[in-house]
């Protein structure tokens, strides 16, 4: 038996000629807060609502903890869902409506009624379990659809752009509950989102979405350090991306007749990407020192904006323009626009990644 | 900035001149059934006497019961055929939805004559049709009520489509999501959340059915007359204000009608105007 | 595919594929129509199939004693559509359906306009007046009007007390057209209200803020976008306009026949079937064309 929470294997959907999501393959471990990231229309949540079971795929298999669940109601899927909206029922209040699907479960009353007390009592509203919904404020009504959600103890929980209501103090601090409540709680979480900062902080993997397909799945760390599309350096974060060619077994000519040293060069044909966070170029005054072994290209200054925390410089170089962040510190040198510099970087940091 | 003020006068003037179109000619009506006076027009002092002839008169009351007979069948009926209609027609494509969508606006725009003429051309074939296997039917309240459905189903669907119209998708997912069968859906969640379309729909087709006069007319028979039919009889002959006074009741009923759909309004989330939803839906 | 036989549920556990798909699409069409059928089976019978009887009427025989013979068809009911008294009556009919319904719509905007510009309390307040009348009796309303404005009503009497002329108000086309706005009125109110209100007041703030005037930012912007208001109110307006009977039994003179009272005459003291068939198809293909209308804005809507 299986021991992924959740796996999907060439999982499709068509839309008329549409094609929503394209041979998607994942595994989700057990207890995981993981990710879909990506932007509007990337299939990300036709992904969910097929986990869910709100629609069923053209083609593909979904297991939940090992049993075949693709073509399964959504009322039969040891599943539960969150909703963009929160969907709580107008004419209910919160009690009947946190005990909704123990009620459908046909679970006696006095254990429903303490269930209910104790998701409640997980999101801090218990003393408005008499209310209806439509006196609470967005922030109450989302933890709500939680409570709602968890006391039916799914084995996974879908949550499909939960805080994108909410302003961003809010979402700030019910992104750092719900990692929280998901530690505490153990249930495998399964987040859709387009915000990146969001799935970098809460995700434990992260799979980025693009155009119905799956990219890249991995740790945050990952995703971030080692992107291995063009698409996904894009998406996340700042990126300089600049236009390679293999050129040896471990270095790669850029523009401007440009060789530098570059970690996971392949003999592949086709374009590639060099890519390279500003965070992690560094400058230094033409003509003075940089550290042996390191990449090197002279440039010359074209704007410097400041950020508080940091500067951004954007400099103008022989493989193209670049963007340079330094942390801001006491003692740090200051270069002028038009002032010629020297970028250098270590090649282990950079990346490879085709289109 | 006075223009601006000046405009807004302007409206506002016009508003209460239509207000005043409205109510005036009601309000007439109504003083005058209480006038005591033999000469209709004449004041001759304040008086309910009217209100006692008509309440005695036996032809009046055949009448209201006819009429409440009628309305009643063709509303339950209507209700739940015109429901189906527009839950039909807003969730699922099926093979002739458009054509159903195009037949359901008919009613709507119909004249009454053209109405009352089709139903009556129809039932004279349909008994001749009938004639021929045995037994006799004659034109009656069962004609009536018959002819009333038809037009009423599709009043009832255009209110309630307006209000599934309104309804959040995600909430009849959020319950199959809570392990609710699609029928145990639909009754919990989608059908208190229409019930106020729904009522609305057959409080509309009450009404309509209680207004009819011309279908009514044409296929009534000997014995099946209804009160909006009577009272059409009475109005042709001249003026009385004993018609004062069966008007004065009725509006009493419209309104009444009205308050009670306000009632189930307040259930609604929404507090728009009933019949603005459903005539604005049907266009 | 392996496949896990799981616990009790609907279905042997499968996996997804694009005939399975469709399958279930079937399905689900066919549910819609299921529950559609009822609708469908009772407009066919009681709807469809009358307005298909009176075509068929309306090329049938007249006998001399006045009853219908379905045979010998022909297009007699169809020539006499031609005869001048026919063509007066029809003119007549449109003209008043199109004054009456300028009217409604001259006085309905502005005033569905001032509404739906008030704070959500107080519209909702006025809305209900607007309501009361509109569920009151049709009947009673028209009455109401035969009531005030005959010779023997509250006006007449007080004219003749103080000597004056007679006022011929009653029996006159204006008297129906003043019963035909007061009946119709609340109908062009409604969806004029409901597009205003629907309408997204920052483009005409844009419209203000590139120069144009009050007047021109209406013309331009505020009339155009609640054109399928106006459309929807015209067609509640005119077709029973049109075609309207009680109104003008209850407020009109034998004189100024319209359209409906002759119809039903043809059902009743005339005896003439066919030729009241033929003269209900007029309005049939007013209907037909008001649907068409309706589909085509309803198309370009967005």
């Amino acid at each position: 038996m299986s021991d992924y929470a959740v796996e999907l294997r060439g999982v499709t959907k068509r839309f008329g000629d549409v094609l929503a999501v394209d041979a998607v393959d994942l595994a989700i471990e057990d207890g995981e807060f993981f990710s879909l990231l990506g932007p509007s229309g990337c299939g990300k949540t036709t992904t969910l609502r097929m986990i869910a079971g709100f629609d069923y795929p053209t083609e593909g298999s979904i297991q939940i903890h090992g049993e075949e669940m693709a073509l399964q109601a959504p009322n039969e899927r040891p599943v539960n869902t969150v909703f963009q909206s929160y969907a709580l029922f107008p004419h209910m209040t919160i009690e009947e409506n946190v005990g909704f699907g123990l009620a459908m479960k046909k679970v006696p009353k006095s254990e429903a009624a303490e269930r209910v007390d104790r998701a409640l009592d997980m999101v801090q509203l218990a003393h408005r379990k008499g209310t209806t919904p439509d006196k609470l404020s967005g922030g109450q009504q989302q933890r709500v659809a939680l409570a709602r959600a968890l006391v039916n103890e799914p084995e996974v929980l879908l949550l499909d752009e939960p805080l994108g209501a909410l302003d961003l103090k809010l979402r700030q601090q019910m992104q750092i509950e719900l990692k929280d409540l998901q530690e505490r709680v153990g249930i495998t979480f399964v987040y859709v989102t387009h915000d990146q900062e969001e799935a970098l902080t809460m995700s434990d993997r992260i799979g980025v979405m693009s155009g119905g397909r799956l990219l890249q799945v991995g740790a945050s760390t990952e995703i971030y350090e080692r992107p291995m599309s063009r698409f996904v350096a894009d998406f996340i974060g700042d990126i300089n991306l600049i236009p390679a060619r293999v050129s040896g077994s471990d270095a790669v000519e850029l523009a401007g007749a440009v060789t530098v040293m570059a970690r996971g060069v392949d003999s592949a044909a086709g374009g590639r990407w060099l890519a390279i966070r500003p965070e992690q170029l560094h400058l230094v005054a033409d003509g003075e020192a940089t550290p042996s072994g390191m990449n090197q290209v002279v440039g010359t200054v074209v704007h410097r904006v400041y950020f508080g925390d940091s500067y951004a410089y954007d400099i103008d170089t022989a493989m193209g323009r670049v963007d340079v962040r330094q942390e801001n510190h006491p003692g740090l040198a200051l270069h002028d626009p038009g002032s010629r510099v020297t970028v250098w970087w270590n090649p282990a940091v950079s990346s490879l990644v085709v289109d | 900035m006075s223009g601006r003020a000046r405009i807004e006068r302007l409206l506002a003037a016009n508003m209460w001149l239509v207000y005043a179109f409205f109510y005036l000619p009601i309000l007439v009506l109504v003083v005058f059934s209480f006038n005591g006076g033999n000469r209709v027009g004449i004041w001759g002092g304040f008086s309910a006497r009217w209100y006692g002839e008509v309440l005695d008169n036996p032809e009046v009351i055949d009448a209201v019961k006819n009429s409440l007979i009628v309305a009643g069948i063709s509303t339950v009926v209507s209700t739940i055929i015109g429901t189906a209609a527009a839950l039909a027609i807003n969730r699922y494509r099926f093979r002739g939805r458009g054509t159903l969508d195009g037949v359901l606006y008919l009613p709507i725009i119909i004249p009454d004559v053209t109405m009352a003429v089709m139903m009556l051309l129809f039932f004279a074939r349909a008994f001749a049709l009938v004639d021929i296997v045995g037994p006799r039917i004659q034109l009656g309240l069962g004609s009536i009520a018959l002819s009333h459905i038809a037009f009423n189903i599709s009043f009832v669907a255009v209110v309630v489509r307006a209000r599934l119209g309104q309804l959040d998708r995600s909430l009849e997912e959020a319950a199959r999501d809570l392990y609710a069968s699609g029928w145990a859906a639909f009754r919990k969640v989608t059908l208190p959340l229409i019930m106020p379309g729904v009522l609305g729909g057959a409080l509309l087709a009450l009404t309509l059915s209680l207004d009819d006069v011309v279908v009514t007319a044409f296929v009534s028979g000997p014995g099946s007359t209804t009160l909006p039919v009577y009272v059409f009889g009475l109005v042709r002959r001249g003026v009385s204000p004993a018609i004062n006074a069966i008007s004065t009741m009725m509006l009493l009923a419209s309104i009444s009608l009205v308050a009670l759909s306000l009632l189930f309004q307040r259930g609604g989330s929404r507090a728009r105007a009933q019949k603005a939803e459903p005539i604005e839906a049907a266009n | 595919m392996a496949t896990v036989t799981a616990e009790p549920t609907t279905a042997e556990p499968q996996v997804a594929n694009a005939e399975l798909e469709a399958a279930a699409a079937a399905a689900d069409r066919r549910r819609g129509f299921l529950i559609a059928l009822p609708a469908y089976v009772y407009l066919l019978l009681f709807f469809v199939v009358p307005f298909l009887i009176v075509i068929v009427y309306s090329f049938a025989t007249r006998s001399a004693t006045g009853a219908t013979r379905l045979s010998d068809w022909n297009l007699r009911a169809y020539e006499k559509l031609f005869d001048s008294l026919v063509v007066e009556i029809v003119w007549r009919s449109f003209w008043i359906a199109t004054i009456t319904t300028l009217i409604c719509l001259l006085f309905a905007y502005p005033f569905a306009y001032y509404i739906a510009t008030r704070r959500p309390a107080v519209r909702n307040a006025l809305l209900v007046l607007v309501m009361i009348p509109f569920w009151s009796n049709f009947l009673v309303r028209t009455y109401a009007w035969r009531f005030i404005l005959g010779s023997d009503g509250p006006i007449g009497s007080l004219t003749e007390a103080l000597g004056w002329e007679p006022i011929r108000l009653l029996f006159t086309p204006a008297a129906i057209m003043i019963g035909l706005v007061y009946g119709f009125l609340p109908f062009m109110v409604l969806p004029l209200y409901a597009a205003i209100e629907r309408l997204d007041w920052g483009l005409v703030e844009a419209a203000r803020d590139l120069y144009a005037d009050g007047w021109t930012a209406f013309r331009k912007v505020t009339l155009p976008l609640t054109k399928s208001g106006i459309v929807a109110g015209s067609l509640l307006v005119f077709v029973p306009s049109f075609g309207a009977y009680v109104t003008p039994a209850i407020l009109g003179g034998s004189k100024d026949l319209l359209l409906g009272s002759y119809i039903v005459t043809q059902f009743q003291q005339a005896r003439n079937w066919p030729f009241g068939s033929a003269l209900s198809i007029v309005i049939m293909l007013i209907m037909l064309g008001a649907l068409m209308i309706r589909r085509r804005a309803a198309a370009e809507d967005v």
